[in-house]
């Protein structure tokens, strides 16, 4: 992992400095501070799970990256360029609609609650961005689509609405859906949350299996910790807008030296 | 003479079937400027810089709050004054689109509102353009909930065609009141206006509840 590369003047094709860099970034709502000073960064490939008790300021993490929340301030850079902001005569200014659109490009993003369009079938779910995204032709959109939903093992499943699949499937089509845009960032949700216990399996292992087939950097918030300890390359637990404690799975889940890393595993063992 | 006189009736017959023409159109057109402008004020008002939104709130006010028959005369009689002629029936299938937008304006936004926000989060996390974003996910969404409330207002707005009259747009209104005149009998023309009139209203809801099946079973909601 290489951290030093000036991420400002590197074109951000041959940028080989980490994938996502949190510098010093905050959020609050009110007097209620979300993130406090964030530093974070993850190399390319890397596969981070974010862990912590709610209201942690985790899914904040995420949001922020994905543009669906403002940054109050900080930057975070993605391939080596400030997500919401951009260069101009050496001065950061607020990111036109062009520049967070290509930002935007790099990451996709899977939803607690799916978020699937519940008029489109699974197929055109998949479609509908790449055509009016990408530019794609309706062979090329509609190829893609049945390729990655056969993927997610829902290759028998194209025509069907979301209304006629179990939460499961809609999450492995929404995981489809979002791989279509070819991010090179992905970013989990707590995406088996709203899930029976009996589907959480199936999309855990579709998201295994993207880890080990594409060259992905993952970023996932969850409360599955036996996946996040099995999965992860590293483990970031947040707690009160700060990272409290962060380092490899087996570190973290091990042997966690912070208190409250400690007090919040239990209570994680205590409610399985 | 006659109350009714059967003779009278089926020789004016022909005449006020053109009329209805005459107002089947005005609806038609008056609707369709309605239904888009409609879209568009509550495109503004909810999502428009403030600069658009304030003013445009604002103007619906001033629309829905007025009669429709003074807009009429306004646009047909107080235009000229500032170098804007229109003809009769240009101005008020214009005047009635307009007024009947602010309407279906409210009706949008009421649809428009209902989206939940994961739809506009997935559409911004798939890096759609605001564009894409309206014409594919969320009106397509927001709009059949709302085809019972804007077929309403196609009824309405129907019913409010004999306000033409008032500008001699030959309508059936109108065309009852000079049938009327010429002949010193009103009962038929009159009373046959109002029966075009509730079949026209019966049919048009018949086609609103349709249309408003047709698309429940299109689109499946979850």
């Amino acid at each position: 992992m290489s951290i030093d590369a000036s991420p400002a003047n590197s074109p951000s094709n041959e940028f080989s400095g980490p994938m996502v860099r949190f510098d010093k970034v905050r959020k609050s709502y009110g007097s209620l501070v979300v993130l406090d000073n964030l530093d974070l960064e993850i190399a390319r490939g890397e596969k981070v799970a974010i862990i912590g008790p709610s209201g942690s300021g985790k899914t904040t993490v995420l949001r922020m990256l994905m543009t669906l929340e403002r940054i109050d301030r900080g930057v975070i850079f993605v391939d080596g360029e400030p997500l919401t902001s951009m260069n101009r005569n050496d001065e950061l200014v607020p990111a036109d609609a062009k520049h967070l659109r290509r930002m935007r490009g790099k990451i996709g993003m899977v939803f607690q609650h799916f978020n699937l369009f519940p008029h489109m079938s699974a197929l055109k779910n998949c479609m509908e961005a790449p055509r009016t995204v990408l530019g794609l032709s309706k062979i090329e959109a509609e190829a893609r689509g049945r390729e990655l939903l056969s993927m997610v093992g829902l290759g028998d499943k194209l025509d069907h609405y979301p209304s006629q699949l179990s939460g499961g499937q809609q999450q492995r089509v929404a995981i489809a859906r979002a791989l279509a845009m070819r991010p090179k960032v992905m970013l989990f949700d707590e995406v088996t949350s709203a899930l029976d216990p009996e589907l959480v399996g199936e999309v855990l292992s579709v998201i295994r299996k993207l880890g080990a087939d594409l060259d992905l950097t993952m970023l996932m918030v969850t409360h599955q910790m036996g996946f996040a300890k099995e999965f992860a390359d590293r483990v970031c637990f947040f707690y009160g807008g700060r990272i409290c404690e962060q380092g490899p799975p087996e570190k973290i889940f091990v042997a966690p030296e912070n208190e409250r890393t400690r007090q919040f595993l239990r209570a994680c063992l205590e409610a399985t | 003479m006659k109350f009714w006189d059967w003779k009278f009736t089926f020789e004016i017959l022909p005449l006020l079937a053109k009329a209805a023409l005459v107002t089947l159109e005005a609806t038609l057109i008056g609707f369709v400027v309605a239904a888009i402008l409609g879209l568009a004020f509550a495109i503004g008002r909810m999502f428009g810089p403030k600069w658009l939104a304030v003013p445009l709130a604002g103007f619906i006010e001033f629309i829905r709050s007025t009669p429709l028959l003074i807009q009429i005369f306004f646009i047909y009689f107080v235009f000229p004054e500032f170098g804007v002629s229109i003809e009769a029936m240009t101005a008020g299938v214009l005047a009635l689109g307009l007024h009947y937008a602010t309407y279906c304006s409210e009706v949008y936004r009421a649809g428009l509102a209902n989206i939940p926000r994961g739809q506009w989060e997935a559409s911004i996390a798939l890096n759609m353009s605001p564009f894409h974003v309206f014409r594919d996910v969320i009106i397509p969404q927001a709009i059949p909930p709302i085809v019972p409330a804007l077929g309403n207002y196609l009824v309405a707005l129907f019913k409010d065609t004999p306000l033409l009259s008032a500008i001699a747009v030959l309508e059936l209104m109108q065309t009852a009141k000079i049938i009327g005149s010429e002949n010193f009998r009103y009962t038929e023309p009159i009373t046959l206006v109002g029966l075009i009139f509730l079949i026209f209203s019966l049919i048009a809801a018949a086609v609103v509840r349709l249309v408003e099946a047709w698309l429940r079973r299109r689109i499946i909601h979850s």
